[in-house]
């Protein structure tokens, strides 16, 4: 059986929309990690407001989107490390995802992906007829 | 030749965040901010379980520690990524202002720690009238 590269490459030319707003788009650090069954993606996109999580995939690219919401605080702002924008990062899948199924959860900052391999083809049994 | 594209995609990522400000430095990265009543910290820490979060405030310091638990992986399990910070940290840091430890107050939401620390009343800017003979 001919193996497939399982690995979720990012896409080398994800198909996007540019978005015309001033903030910048960070690229979130995630962990992947295959299982028996499934692939789990998990992101960091801490401030991320949970009505513009989104998650999409169209002809093998998986993307996954996210807005942050405006900061309350205002003041002087006298140390910085970190910048507030959106999230965006595109992976290719391959056909062995049941893209049907993909699960999506967002719980403190961290988006988990759940993506189910499709159910491999079972081997056959072929029986062989005596004349 | 995939090994170099994907080196590529690497360095573009890293400057990619380099340009746009991304801190690569320590965990959680922290914004702090001033206004007139006291001084808001904030702290990038996604999917930190805020109970495990130890803070402490003593005059112009601030401590704060806690732990992002790693999963360990199954023995079936392939590990494609692993990109994200994990384990335990600790942070101290010297505000510009001492503040008042009473009335400190912290908040976490979708893993973001916001921290108000009010400045104690004898910090606060007073107003001096001008006296005019």
């Amino acid at each position: 059986m001919a193996t497939k590269d399982l690995e979720q490459q990012e896409a080398a030319t994800p198909t996007r929309v540019e978005r015309t707003h001033e903030w910048p788009t960070f690229s979130p650090a995630v962990d992947i990690v295959e299982q028996k069954d499934r692939f789990v993606l998990k992101a960091d996109i801490p401030g991320a407001d949970p009505q513009t999580v989104n998650v999409e995939f169209e002809q093998g690219v998986l993307t996954i989107h996210a807005g942050r919401q405006t900061p309350e605080h205002t003041g002087d702002m006298l140390w910085e490390e970190y910048r507030e924008g959106d999230y965006e990062r595109s992976f290719t899948v391959s056909d062995d995802i049941n893209a049907e199924q993909i699960k999506a959860d967002y719980a403190d900052g961290v988006l988990t992906l759940t993506l189910p391999k499709v159910e491999a083809a079972k081997p056959k049994k072929i029986t062989v007829n005596v004349t | 030749m995939g090994d170099l594209s994907r080196l590529q995609r690497e360095m573009n990522r890293l400057f990619d965040g380099a340009t746009a400000g991304r801190w690569s430095g320590q965990f959680p990265a922290v914004n702090l901010h001033a206004h007139d009543d006291g001084l808001v910290l904030t702290a990038e820490l996604p999917g930190v379980d805020p109970q495990s979060l130890d803070m402490s405030v003593k005059g112009d310091t601030l401590t704060l520690s806690g732990a992002r638990s790693a999963a360990t992986p199954a023995e079936d399990e392939v590990v494609h990524r692993r990109e994200r910070v994990a384990g335990s940290f600790t942070r101290t840091f010297q505000l510009p202002c001492v503040v008042d430890a009473e009335k400190v107050e912290a908040r976490y939401t979708h893993g973001i720690l916001t921290v108000q620390l009010p400045r104690t009343e004898a910090e606060k800017p007073r107003k001096i009238a001008v006296k005019t003979s």
